[in-house]
């Protein structure tokens, strides 16, 4: 890459850069192992527990259903909160660790 | 600029006489008989078929040809370095990009398969569409972001960052080319399928002028013209979705009480229910049947199947290089982000809409008819269309039948678009660019092999197609999804996240999880065992049989059952598979349970072994930068 060398394994030992480290991989792979574990009981609960996905909760429409629709919910859910989470923390973080070292 | 204006006309001139002298043909050809044999079947069973009104259907076509050929010429002119080519000088906003990766993922199977499988099987269907939607979770937090951080135009371009290039960059390529032509051949035959029932253009023809689309788009327009296609196919696609679906709740009055109170009260899907799908000849006393259909089990009944399909979606997607190579043309981590998450709502109404349209299309048409006119049930759309818009005016079922047509022909366009830009640019840039010529080639050099490689890469994509118009593809998306999650994504997530990740890890990991996903595959359910069919067979037969020798009197359509399942056992009682097998060794149709462990494993064991110092010094660099992005638009100037 032609341009100025940083000296990267300073910046991946400076303090702020390890705290964006720590919170963001928390956050992604924590809510990233959620949104899996709740896709996954869809298909479980569908062949373990039929009985479950078939009780009607609002005229003929049963849990199985609501079940899957909420699926597409929390994704999104989770993508608002990821966008919002990120502009607070994580962006807010890598800006202010770009002006302290002047890396643009 | 204008040699490219005259091919372009050329193009189109060439579309039009394709689609204007295809009528005559599909009369006269052989290739007319399977079209004349499904219309047939379908007289046999019920009065109804699609039958779209060519005029109208045609204009559409037309209409869409033109819009986007106008806008190749546009991009054709914007389109000067191989950073317009590959990744639109990494000028499109996130918005557009959300649209834009809607529409390179929504593929015709989204659009006419899964509406399909509800209209049919009614719960599973919806069930089998929520992990399209969920995949984009990993997307979003593990991908997109490091992605566009890190890399340039390919997959092999984030791989080979801290690695030894050329072996990395050759293995990305095999993966990419592979995962690319298995989904191409699956989409293109799709397409041939689709042109060929919908409005009787021949399998041929409908592939060649497919493919010539595609390639006039991808070489002139290069990520430019492939962008904007698939935004207008998103735009498109939506539009008739949304349309269709406020006319089914309309009769439902709006309410979804009362339209899951339609569905469930149906006799005709009661009847479909009892007879077809639990093979009830008479009604269990006090069973719901109309109830039945919006609970699980129908469709889906190996939860293992399922399992292992969901793995490859969730990380799967986030491996297919089309998808990663969308992630290049936005500016920045942050647009990547908002790009994909605009592209979840698109995306995740769409597949909600689809419900109300599979349902919608259960009560209206019936699964009868549906099921009737294609064994898929992928005409339950269009069917839809034709009833709805004709209960209002002839005219506009007529219309409303070559919109969704022309939304069809839409999608197939984007899909292969994206998938041949992949294909490309795995094969100009990372071979040849950067194996063959290490690197060193001016632009203008990098853009001529650009261009020629989608012009290959587009042309063996309509000879396959038209070989593989009698095989079974089904099984060859589900396969390109096998080798993203087993293949791509490991490598690409221990390259982005694991210190101690190197040039042994990428290799192996990318060679063994392609390998592993499509061995199981060839040992899988997916393929045909003709033992399997003669004992089916056998089965019909005896049954009939029986039924004669206790005296019962055949009737016309049995005897003809019997003398066609004899044939049929005939044929196969001494048959093996392609590989030689009685039956499946392997016993899912998705290998992803299997086949995306063995990748990560790969990756990983092989990455303890072979220990690069260098490599793990430099995880620094690619670790700072994925994260911060420091340093990206120098790399995308570089």
């Amino acid at each position: 890459m032609a341009q100025k060398q940083e000296d990267w394994a300073a910046i991946a030992r400076n303090p702020k850069f390890i705290e964006i480290h720590k919170r963001k991989t928390a956050f992604l792979f924590g809510w990233w192992i959620f949104s899996t574990v709740y896709y996954f009981l869809l298909p479980i609960g569908a062949g373990a527990a039929p009985g479950f996905f078939s009780i009607k909760v609002i005229g003929t429409i049963n849990v199985g259903y609501l079940f899957a629709l909420s699926q597409f919910f929390v994704s999104w859910a989770i993508a608002i909160y990821y966008a919002s989470w990120a502009t607070r923390v994580s962006d807010r973080l890598t800006n202010e660790l770009i002006d302290e070292l002047k890396l643009r | 600029m204008r040699r490219f204006a005259l091919l372009i006309a050329l193009a189109l001139s060439l579309g039009v006489v394709i689609m204007s002298f295809a009528p005559n043909v599909s009369l006269a050809g052989p290739e007319g008989a399977l079209a004349s044999a499904i219309t047939a079947q379908a007289k046999a069973a019920t009065p109804t078929k699609v039958e779209a009104n060519r005029t109208i259907t045609i204009a559409m076509f037309l209409v869409i040809i033109a819009i986007t050929l106008g806008v190749v010429v546009w991009a054709a002119s914007r389109t000067k370095t191989t950073a317009d080519f590959y990744a639109a000088r990494g000028a499109i906003t996130g918005t557009q990009n959300g649209w834009a990766i809607a529409g390179d993922y929504m593929s015709a199977a989204s659009f006419l398969g899964i509406a399909g499988l509800i209209s049919l099987y009614g719960y599973d269907g919806f069930m089998y569409s929520v992990g399209w939607l969920v995949a984009y979770v990993t997307v979003l937090l593990i991908v997109a972001e490091p992605c566009r951080n890190a890399g340039k135009f390919t997959m092999g371009d984030i791989l080979s960052f801290r690695s030894n290039p050329k072996p990395v960059r050759a293995a990305a390529a095999i993966s990419t080319v592979a995962v690319s032509t298995f989904y191409l051949t699956a989409q293109m035959v799709g397409a041939g399928k689709l042109m060929e029932l919908l409005i009787g253009i021949p399998f041929k023809f409908a592939i060649s002028g497919v493919g010539a689309l595609m390639i006039v788009y991808v070489v002139f327009g290069g990520m430019i013209a492939t962008t904007w296609v698939q935004i207008i196919k998103a735009g498109l696609l939506m539009t008739g979705a949304t349309v269709l679906c406020v006319m089914v709740a309309a009769k439902a009055g709006f309410n979804p009480v009362q339209f899951f109170s339609d569905v469930a009260t149906n006799p005709q899907i009661k009847d479909w229910v009892q007879i077809q799908l639990l093979k009830d000849a008479i009604p269990k006393e006090g069973f719901d049947y109309g109830q039945r259909f919006l609970e699980p089990g129908l469709l889906l009944k190996d939860v293992w199947d399922q399992i292992s399909l969901g793995m490859a979606l969730v990380l799967g997607t986030a491996g297919m290089p089309h998808i990663l190579m969308r992630f290049f043309t936005v500016p920045t981590a942050q647009a990547a982000r908002k790009s994909v998450i605009i592209a979840m709502f698109i995306i995740g109404t769409f597949y909600i809409l689809t419900t109300l349209l599979g349902f919608g299309s259960a009560i209206n048409v019936s699964p009868q008819i549906i099921y009737a006119v294609d064994k898929g049930g992928n005409m339950a759309n269009m069917l839809l269309a034709q009833m709805l818009g004709n209960q209002i005016a002839p005219f506009l079922g007529d219309f409303l039948l070559a919109f969704l047509c022309a939304v069809a022909f839409a999608t197939i366009l984007a899909v292969v678009s994206g998938l041949v830009l992949a294909a490309s640019a795995a094969i100009s840039h990372d071979i040849y660019v950067n194996i063959i010529k290490g690197g060193h080639a001016d632009q203008s050099e990098q853009i001529r092999a650009a261009r020629i490689t989608s012009l290959i890469v587009g042309f063996v994509a309509v000879v396959i197609g038209i070989a593989a118009e009698r095989q079974n593809v089904a099984h060859l998306v589900a396969l390109a999804f096998a080798v993203a999650s087993s293949g791509n994504l490991p490598v690409v997530v221990l390259s982005l996240f694991w210190r101690r990740f190197n040039t042994a890890g990428i290799v192996a990991g990318l060679l063994i999880g392609t390998i592993v996903s499509i061995g199981l595959v060839l040992v899988s359910p997916n393929m045909i065992y003709p033992k399997v069919v003669a004992a089916g067979a056998q089965k019909i037969v005896t049954a009939l049989e029986t039924k004669e020798k206790g005296g019962a009197v055949l009737t016309e359509q049995e005897k003809a059952e019997l003398v066609k399942a004899k044939a049929q056992y005939q044929e196969n009682k001494d048959g093996t598979s392609s590989m030689g097998l009685d039956k499946p060794w392997f016993p899912l149709k998705n290998p992803g349970i299997v086949s995306i462990p063995v990748g990560f494993l790969a990756a990983i064991i092989f990455a303890l072994i072979f220990r690069s110092k260098k490599e793990e010094d430099a995880f620094d660099e690619l670790y700072v930068r994925q994260n911060t992005g420091v340093g990206v638009a120098k790399a995308i100037q570089h």
